[in-house]
């Protein structure tokens, strides 16, 4: 299966990307070449291989349910493009 | 409703309820519900970058708890997901959640509805954390963001299409919370948004086994919104099909004033979540002998406790189902049962003073004073003949206000009853003078004036005066 420029704008689309049509171009031939190159897996047999998840060796990781201080309104506010009563302001999404 | 009657129609639910842990999922923040704006966040809620998350082991017991009192197969390895998606609630631009491997599977549980007991199949519940709040001002044109909910612990439990009427809907979302209330996993308040659902409804023709194009409903902030939505929607969605059209696969706004849904533009494209494993977090292996501790802790759920309501105590099924609904409630009538033997009694008094008052006041259990034990033992003084019946009325609404014990209202208040012949004969016969007219009455055969001179005696002695002895003394005045 090979990729083509209408999913390239479906992607960049999701990932509210703006793409030129010269960069479409460019992406569509980048991402079919990665494609491909990971085709080489299919030539292994993993039929009685669990799929990856994860690539570290470890599992359970967690800590107990104890509160930590939060940061300070005024820090968390440093990254709001805009602020109403400690409240992040932003431009509204209609869902 | 004669539009939906030849439609069958099939609902499933998806029910998110927020776990009660003390701090948030994946970071220290705290899950307090009402602190002021973003005071409950930090870098790992907040979404900054190179920030790492650290699961929260209470939250993974507390969804291995809930799927199991559900009737769920715990997984043996299970992990998380990222759900990509651009929206302000969540700063990610994802939500970490889990797709196919998820804490419990293949569950159900059983609802009782006109009197007959049904079971309704619990596809999956799995662990995510929870969204921010949003605020649309100025018109609709901006929105104000609130992260503090973000990261809280949530368990979404789908269910099987297996509903069939809005009703049935009802009974399913109260015997979750029951259950989810019994094993203390979540206070479960939908009015602070602890527990909330999302509903797909579709209509087919009786017979046809291949489902309708459903619809998606969501904002329904009650479960009794849940009931309307749904009856709203059979009877739109069934206009639709009688009038030859096609239903759109969408997601609909239940608007609750208006008793309306709407449809809610821009989401007609199919979800593409682009989900794939969390890389920042590893793999849980969930062994038989953790499975095994968790589910030591879950207590007797409601309906193993109305089994035994009914038969040890032989309350109506109607009762026992009423109590068991809230663990507290049932607690509180076992914490009777420790200081008198008569369950009947101590249920009486539940279903119909008890509830009757906070059905009134617009009460919750917690909010009154009386308890358990104060119940049992003034059923104790009422057996003992201590106080009256009537008194016992009084004792205890002084309960519901105070939390005192009977024996100290009764004392405080000299609400004993009078059984001491010599006090009352008094008393008896100072009504008898006074009411020569009913007196006659009587003699005449007119057995009911002597309810007459029951009364005024009881008024005489505020109630307090023995029933039976009242009318034993005045019998033998009487005829004599």
């Amino acid at each position: 299966m090979s990729i083509t420029i209408k999913d390239v704008e479906h992607v960049a689309n999701l990932a509210r990307l703006e793409l030129s049509n010269e960069e479409k171009e460019q992406f569509t031939g980048q991402l079919n070449a990665i494609l491909k190159y990971a085709e080489k897996l299919d030539g292994l047999d993993t039929d009685n291989v669990e799929p990856t998840s994860h690539v570290l060796p470890i599992t359970n990781v967690m800590r107990e349910d104890i509160t930590r201080e939060s940061l300070p309104i005024e820090k968390v506010l440093l990254n709001a493009p805009d602020e109403e009563d400690g409240q992040i302001k932003v431009p509204a999404v209609l869902e | 409703m004669s539009e939906a009657t030849q439609y069958e129609t099939v609902v499933g639910l998806e029910v998110h309820v927020e776990l009660h842990t003390n701090s948030k999922i994946f970071c220290g923040c705290s899950t307090a519900f009402g602190a002021p704006a973003n005071t409950h966040t930090c870098p790992v809620c907040l979404g900054h970058p190179g920030v790492l998350p650290v699961l929260n082991k209470q939250a993974v017991e507390y969804a291995m708890k809930a799927a199991m009192a559900l009737n769920c197969e715990i997984a043996d390895i299970s992990k998380f997901d990222r759900k990509n998606y651009f929206y302000p609630d969540s700063p990610k631009a994802y939500q970490i959640s889990q797709f196919d491997q998820p804490i419990g599977e293949n569950g159900w549980i059983d609802i009782e509805v006109n009197g007959e007991t049904k079971r309704i199949g619990i596809t999956r519940l799995h662990l995510e954390e929870d969204a921010g709040k949003l605020t649309h001002v100025d018109g609709g044109y901006a929105s104000l963001v609130d992260f503090n909910r973000v990261g809280t612990p949530l368990v979404e439990i789908v269910s099987e299409p297996d509903i069939r009427t809005p009703e049935e809907a009802k009974a399913y979302l109260e015997k979750l919370k029951a259950i989810m209330l019994y094993c203390e996993v979540s206070d479960v308040k939908m009015e602070e948004g602890s527990l909330r659902c999302d509903a797909n409804i579709s209509l087919r023709p009786y017979g046809q086994e291949k489902f309708g194009t459903r619809a998606e409903l969501k904002n329904m902030n009650s479960f009794r919104g849940v009931q309307r939505g749904l009856e709203y929607e059979q009877i739109r969605q069934a206009e639709i099909l009688n009038d030859g059209g096609v239903v759109i696969q969408e997601t609909r706004r239940w608007d609750d004033t208006q008793g309306k849904t709407f449809s809610m533009r821009g989401k007609e494209e199919s979800h593409d979540y682009r989900y794939f494993p969390d890389p920042d977090l590893v793999r849980l292996n969930i062994s038989q002998e953790w499975k095994d501790r968790v589910r030591a802790s879950i207590p007797e759920l409601p309906d193993a406790r109305k089994a035994r309501y009914t038969s040890d105590y032989g309350l109506p099924s109607y009762d026992a189902e009423v109590i068991t609904s809230s663990k507290k409630l049932a607690d509180f009538f076992e914490e009777s049962l420790n200081y008198t033997k008569d369950a009947k009694a101590v249920s009486n008094w539940i279903m119909g003073d008890l509830l009757g008052y906070l059905n009134a006041n617009s009460l919750e259990l917690s909010e009154v004073k009386i308890t358990g034990q104060g119940l049992g033992e003034m059923i104790g003084l009422l057996e003992k003949g201590t106080i009256s019946s009537k008194i016992a009325k009084t004792v205890f609404k002084s309960m519901l206000e105070s939390g005192k014990l009977p024996q100290q209202i009764v004392e405080e208040q000299g609400l004993v009853q009078i059984s001491d012949e010599g006090a009352l004969v008094a008393v008896v016969d100072q009504i008898i003078q006074a009411n020569p007219q009913s007196v006659e009455d009587f003699k005449a055969g007119k057995d009911k004036a002597i309810g007459f001179l029951v009364g005024q005696i009881m008024k005489e002695t505020k109630g307090k005066a023995n029933p039976a002895l009242v009318n034993k003394l005045l019998l033998e005045r009487l005829k004599a």
